[in-house]
């Protein structure tokens, strides 16, 4: 084991991945001089373990600022034998190449009958948080979940990042990566040797039995601090992390509400057709007679990210607004008895 | 270019299938046989053939709506094509692509795309793994007149010319878009555009001429190949039929003289009087031929009347690999 950030892990689970198949290769913009810090080494091409030094121009690839066609080439090259990942730097990017994300990546194993594989991934990280305005603020996940054929994940650690990253590069599947940028320097101690998690499967960070939250991305953290705050208070609450969005592991979401009866989502997307959302709908479906309370979500109310730091944090899910929804639910069943 | 016999013999039959194919397929669209409409090729024979010749078995291509033709041109067989045309099982997509989203990967054909311009980046894809694990590929994007004025064209142009990659790109000038000529939407002539990226481009101004488009498309693959990177080779040409089988989209739009002229400069029949001109064959061996070929379609219609819808867990299948939950 090994201290890494999140961006460290993210670094390592792709110069594993390049290392074990020559068919990956790594596309993007600004990808040589790893502006972003997941290409290894450092800042200067003859610090160690920088990738352009250790696998060559050919497989390290400087795009031009083209997502279009970044996603599409991407796309043609996974049908046809390479393993790329794409680096499209900011979430809100992948806007420039919604058709082909859409139409091509998520529709052509599909349409064409299972004679196309495409085994690509294509991160990108949510800069929200950080006063970078609305342009470079989205958490745009839900809007892919809506999209069938294409799989989600959305690391919350270091460690899933490293596992998921892995799993996400050997899968025939393409698969959107969505890092939240405010994690980037979040430290834990890694396995440094090869693993791998696999899609579907949620991590339980913590077992309770009076509320489920299930936190998403940077939600994860928020429902943690949350749930030690109420234990102090007396309530036990599980914290659940998905980990992928697509497929989505809702028998472990569904299992412990099934204990609790009570369920929080702490999704730091817009409401409306948020993951929360669909987890909620998922569980009032099947789970509604284990129900004690209204399900609540955490959510980023349904305006745009304004610039100011005065009046742009308040927006998001954190720790107090994740109790404040817990104390909710538990109101409900006191009303409720 | 000096060309053996039997190429000039395959192109005209190539040529004979798209449009006896094209011919069935309108027909069946009219009568309900086939759901939905089709994009036919009829007119156009000679530049999807002339380009698909010019490559090799094992090379790429993509193409768009107007879709038949393209895989049919690459050599694949007719059967499963008629039979995707009719929503079976035995379509070479299993009845989930239909007309306009053909692929057949045997033939190097990785898709046809319902959405103008959108394949484009998939051709340049195929282009990067070629050049990446040098297996000397050379990618063919098909495109219309109406698609030349996408924007991910100008980003996959200058991605290919920036990386070397092997590809062609085959704008179809068909000289409209839907109802639209594509002069009144199109600055300047398109194959001027490419020394803008550094590449060349070739203008074929008789794209009924199977073997002008061949050359000139054999020219661009042969540089591909040879490593020195891409081409837009752009062929004038025209649609016979209208833009779709059933759409009546009025007789203003195109210039009836100008169609008269052009409908003179039937590929199939102009390629027919040169093989029989210089000697290549005779018209007995070239009735034989359209005969043959007549009945190749007609046990493609056959083939796909005889075969079953698929079961509706299809609806379900291939979206992604299997299982889809938890896996490594
Ligand atoms: C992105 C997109 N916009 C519009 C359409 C509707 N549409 C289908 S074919 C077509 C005309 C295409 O013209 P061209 O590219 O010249 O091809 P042609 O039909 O002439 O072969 C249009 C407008 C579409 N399918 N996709
Ligand atoms: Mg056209």
């Amino acid at each position: 084991m090994t201290v890494m950030s999140y961006l460290g892990a993210i670094g390592a689970a792709q110069r594993e991945a390049m290392e074990t198949d020559p068919r990956v290769i790594i596309m993007g913009e600004d990808v040589e001089a790893n502006v972003y810090g997941t290409m290894g080494g450092g800042k200067s091409r003859a610090d160690k373990g920088d990738f352009l030094q250790l696998f060559g121009a050919s497989r390290i690839r400087n795009t031009p600022i083209s997502e279009e066609i970044m996603v599409g080439a991407a796309a043609g090259a996974a049908m046809t034998g390479l393993r790329p990942i794409v680096d499209l730097s900011y979430s809100s990017f992948l806007y420039m190449a919604m058709d082909q994300f859409v139409n091509q990546v998520a529709k052509n194993r599909y349409m064409f009958g299972g004679q196309a594989s495409l085994p690509v991934v294509f991160r990108s990280a949510m800069f929200f948080g950080l006063n970078t305005g609305a342009h470079h603020s989205d958490r745009p996940y839900p809007m892919f979940m809506n999209v069938p054929g294409l799989k989600i994940m959305v690391p919350a650690t270091p460690s899933d990042a490293k596992g998921l990253l892995r799993t996400a590069v050997d899968m025939d599947d393409p698969v959107l990566s969505f890092e939240a940028c405010i994690l980037w320097g979040l430290k834990e101690e890694v396995d440094e040797q090869e693993y791998r998690i696999p899609f579907g499967v949620a991590r339980t960070h913590r077992e309770g039995t009076d509320v489920t939250i299930v936190g998403i991305s940077t939600g994860v953290h928020a429902a943690l601090q949350a749930a030690q705050k109420l234990e102090a208070e007396g309530i036990s609450a599980a914290v659940i992390d998905p980990r992928t969005l697509v497929p989505l592991d809702s028998e472990t979401i569904l299992r412990s509400v099934a204990r609790t009866g009570r369920l929080v989502i702490v999704d730091p997307a817009h409401t409306t057709c948020s993951a929360a959302a669909e987890i909620s709908a998922i569980v009032a479906e099947q789970a509604f007679d284990c129900l004690k309370a209204p399900i609540m979500r955490v959510t980023t109310p349904d305006t745009q990210i304004p610039f100011s730091p005065a009046i742009e944090k308040q927006l998001y899910p954190d720790a107090a607004k994740t109790i404040a929804a817990v104390r909710k639910t538990m109101d409900a069943r006191a009303r409720a008895a | 270019m000096t060309r053996p016999n039997d190429l000039l013999i395959e192109m005209q039959t190539r040529m004979l299938r798209i449009r006896k194919f094209d011919e069935r397929a309108s027909k069946m669209v009219k009568r309900g046989e086939i759901p939905g409409t089709v994009h036919t090729s009829i007119g156009q024979e000679a530049q999807v053939v002339g380009a698909c010749m010019a490559l090799a078995e094992g090379d790429y291509m993509t193409g768009n709506h107007r879709s038949h033709g393209h895989p049919i041109g690459k050599g694949a067989a007719l059967g499963p094509l008629m039979a995707e045309l009719t929503g079976k099982a035995t379509g070479v997509c299993g009845g989930k692509g239909g007309s306009m989203h053909l692929a057949d990967f045997k033939v190097g054909s990785l898709g046809e795309s319902g959405i103008v311009g959108s394949s484009i980046p998939i051709a340049t894809g195929a282009a990067l793994s070629s050049k990446v694990l040098g297996t000397g590929r050379v990618a063919l994007a098909f495109f219309g007149d109406g698609a030349a004025n996408q924007g991910c064209l100008y980003e996959a142009m200058n991605l290919a010319s920036v990386w070397g990659l092997p590809i062609v790109f085959l704008c179809e000038n068909n000289q409209y878009a839907l109802s639209t000529p594509a002069h009144t939407v199109t600055a300047g002539v398109i194959a001027e555009r490419a020394p803008g990226f550094a590449m060349p481009g070739i203008r074929v101004e008789d794209g009924q001429d199977v073997l002008k488009v061949h050359d000139a498309v054999k020219t661009a693959v042969d540089r591909a190949r040879a490593g020195k990177g891409p081409s837009l080779v752009e062929v004038v040409t025209y649609r016979f039929n209208e833009h779709s089988e059933g759409l009546r989209l009025g007789t203003d739009y195109r210039n009836p003289a100008e169609k008269e002229a052009w409908m003179k400069r039937d590929p199939v029949k102009l390629f027919r009087a040169y093989l029989t001109d210089n000697g290549i064959t005779d018209s007995a061996a070239l009735d034989a031929l359209e005969a043959e070929v007549t009945a190749e379609v007609e046990a493609a219609v056959q083939f796909a009347a005889d075969s079953d819808y698929p079961d509706s867990s299809v609806a379900f299948k291939h979206l992604y690999t299997e299982p889809f939950g938890a896996n490594l």
